[in-house]
């Protein structure tokens, strides 16, 4: 195995390292980022390396710490937030919400928060209702936030850069158990950017349109390779930024296939991929699909502790594979 | 431009710097009252929240500072944004709707911020720019600036998670920032009594270790003192000071308050601790300003006034045409 297979815990540490070489005004905040390295190992050594003012810990106050990133981006710093877990977020909300998205407007203009808050997100680690969310869909609700669901460590690394040389802010949701997964493909060395704004197509077959975000890639594609020994071909777009968001992929994919699958952890009702179904039935694609629309999502409940329950309130492979089977099967 | 240059001192400390503060008072107490006519004639969409009665602290407090160094408001944000040295045309622009508004008519009165005067915007959440200013304050102490961020908020944002979290932040850090409370003792209709349990807030300094300090908030001089020896402890590394100015708002909190949870006797009981009148006793007594000159002040800041809500009412109304673009600053090629 190459020793560029980075894990996305890894691919982010470069990220960061790399923005804070390249422009003094880097900095990271955070919650036992510091001589911890993260609570997910993110930061490692940063604090080493970069010293304890550019890999700042901070006290347990989310408010605060957003507030004053928000703060230092309006004058001229470039903080890049780490959130524990994405739950926390709702300490921080006046600050992100109300804040940090709306100031360069309300203000006409003259005032921008080029601030990145990372965030930890999703379930799988027995960790609970609080501890486990996937939050993505409420922020990508507020216009003025850019939002963020990198699925490997070579998209988080390219996605992460792109993000902090953003001039607005940025919501960046990692899921937590992709942290530490060795990745597909590669991550290449320097400061490569992936644009944000940009759906990627991992994979093109005949039969089925999937979009998926975050973990949920990493878990189609899994499907896919196994649908393809039984002939079934599933296309695979990961939007990769759902604000703002690249549709023109989608449609091109689904005037192909004919039939569209979405794919999310978060709870169904409300949730972001509702989106990529409604740009679909008003946009130009709606009428190739010969299908229904096969959504697959969290079940509306929070996050159970039990690892069976906590498995069977979120997608699984096997779930994909199946309705992936079926949609295929029975409508030609 | 109505923008006058700003003075940097003590409002008694020379014939100029008397005339600035009180021009400065004079101005806030003008513009509050053109805005409360202009919505009185409907003119003006939304609410608006005045601040007459309290100009002297923010005045005392930008008599303490340079042009560089940055405040936070409030949604009583016209005297701030007026002491910083805003332009009055593009305010009244803003609460007019105007294009040329400082937010070109998509924030108006609770959110105006000037870039070139260090001013990071009012706010519309009550305390939301506390740690906003604690951040200036951690980007002035990171990039070596030397420059001091100012928070204004009034007594009910003390007891918002945001201003503790803040002051906390800004006491570990010993961050250049002044928390400065304008204790007017209504957050709207509720009292300090209703809302506090200690006598002065600025004792709550105490608990982050930080000096808390209460003084007169309609004496000019006062909260430039004040404020002076916050600001050079602020410059010298210190860290922060808490700053609590005891005053008092003439009007309602918005258009839609009918004081009934104050009386009328306690309202002229505060006209008669008049921050402008105060002013003008201690200039006549120091024989700093002539009647005639304080006069000509007052008249210069009518004119001012009438002069800036001339201009922004023949300005081009906002175009939404604008909008979409204007959500998200442009990213960079």
């Amino acid at each position: 195995m190459s020793d560029r297979m980075l894990t996305m815990a890894q691919a982010l540490r470069e990220a960061m390292s790399i923005a804070m070489d390249e422009r003094p005004e880097v900095f990271i905040l955070g919650e036992d980022i510091g001589i911890y390295g993260g609570a997910f190992g993110v930061t490692g050594d940063l604090y080493h390396r970069y010293g304890k003012e550019r890999v700042r810990d901070t006290p347990i106050s989310e408010l605060g710490i957003v507030g004053a990133a928000v703060g230092a981006a309006l004058s001229g710093m470039r903080p890049i937030v780490e959130i524990q877990f994405s739950d926390f977020t709702a300490q921080a909300m006046d600050q992100i919400v109300n804040q940090a998205a709306k100031i360069h407007f309300m203000v006409g203009g003259g005032l921008n928060v080029p601030l990145v808050l990372r965030a930890a997100s999703g379930s799988g680690t027995g960790a609970a209702a609080q501890h486990s969310q996937s939050l993505e869909g409420w922020f990508a609700n507020v216009p003025g936030l850019k939002v963020v669901i990198p699925s490997s460590p070579y998209e988080a690394k390219g996605l992460l850069l792109s993000a902090i040389d953003d001039p607005n802010p940025v919501i960046f949701m990692e899921h937590k158990l992709l942290y530490k997964i060795p990745g597909r493909e590669e991550v290449p060395e320097g400061g490569y950017r992936i644009p944000l704004g940009v759906s990627r197509v991992l994979r093109e077959g005949k039969d089925l349109t999937v979009v998926a975000t975050g973990i949920m890639v990493f878990k189609a594609i899994a499907a896919a390779q196994e649908l393809e020994k039984e002939g079934v071909a599933l296309t695979v777009i990961d939007p990769r930024t759902i604000s703002p968001l690249d549709m023109d992929p989608v449609y091109e994919s689904v005037e192909k296939t004919g039939r569209l699958m979405v794919v999310q952890e978060a709870p169904e009702h409300g949730g972001f991929l509702n989106e990529v179904i409604a740009k679909v039935a008003t946009g130009p694609s709606l009428g190739s699909l010969i299908a229904p629309v096969v959504r697959l999502a969290g079940m509306n409940i929070p996050i159970p502790y039990a690892p069976q329950l906590e498995k069977a309130a979120v997608p699984q492979v096997p779930d994909i594979v199946k309705a992936a089977r079926n949609v295929v099967a029975n409508w030609r | 431009m109505m923008t006058s240059a700003l003075i940097t001192g003590h409002p008694l400390g020379s014939k100029a710097n008397a005339r600035y503060a009180l021009l400065t008072m004079s101005r806030i107490r003008k513009f509050e009252e053109a805005v409360e006519d202009l919505f009185g004639r409907g003119m003006v969409h939304g609410t608006m929240h005045l601040s007459i009665g309290q100009e002297a602290s923010p005045t005392g407090v930008c008599m303490a500072l340079n042009i560089t160094d940055q405040i936070t408001s409030t949604h009583r944000g016209h005297g701030h944004c007026i002491a910083k040295g805003a332009d009055l045309t593009r305010m009244v622009a803003e609460l007019l709707g105007k294009e040329i508004g400082y937010g070109g008519g998509r924030g108006g009165s609770m959110h105006i911020a000037d870039v070139e005067t260090g001013n990071l915007g009012a706010n519309g959440i009550v305390a939301g720019g506390i740690p906003i200013a604690v951040g200036a304050a951690l980007a002035s102490q990171m990039m070596n600036k030397g420059t001091v961020a100012v928070s204004f908020f009034g007594d009910g944002a003390m007891n918002e998670g945001a201003f503790h979290e803040a002051a906390n932040l800004a006491a570990i850090w010993k961050l250049p920032v002044i928390l400065a409370c304008e204790n007017n003792k209504y957050g709207m209709s509720s009292s300090i009594e209703l809302a506090f349990a200690i006598d002065h807030l600025s004792e709550r300094g105490l608990a982050y270790g930080i000096p808390g300090v209460t003084l007169d908030g309609n004496d000019v001089s006062a909260v430039y003192e004040a404020t002076e020896v916050a600001v050079k402890r602020a410059r010298a590394g210190e860290g922060p000071t808490l700053l609590e100015f005891v005053t008092y708002r003439w009007k309602g909190h918005s258009r839609s308050d009918k004081n009934l949870y104050r009386t009328k006797e306690e309202i002229d009981e505060w006209k008669k601790k008049d921050p402008i009148l105060y002013f003008e006793h201690v200039v006549r007594e120091k024989a700093l300003l002539t009647d005639a000159e304080i006069a000509e002040i007052h008249k210069l800041a009518t004119d001012q006034v009438i002069a800036a809500v001339n201009e922004a009412m023949k300005a081009a109304p906002a175009d939404p045409a604008g909008l979409l673009d204007a959500v998200f600053k442009k990213v960079s090629a």
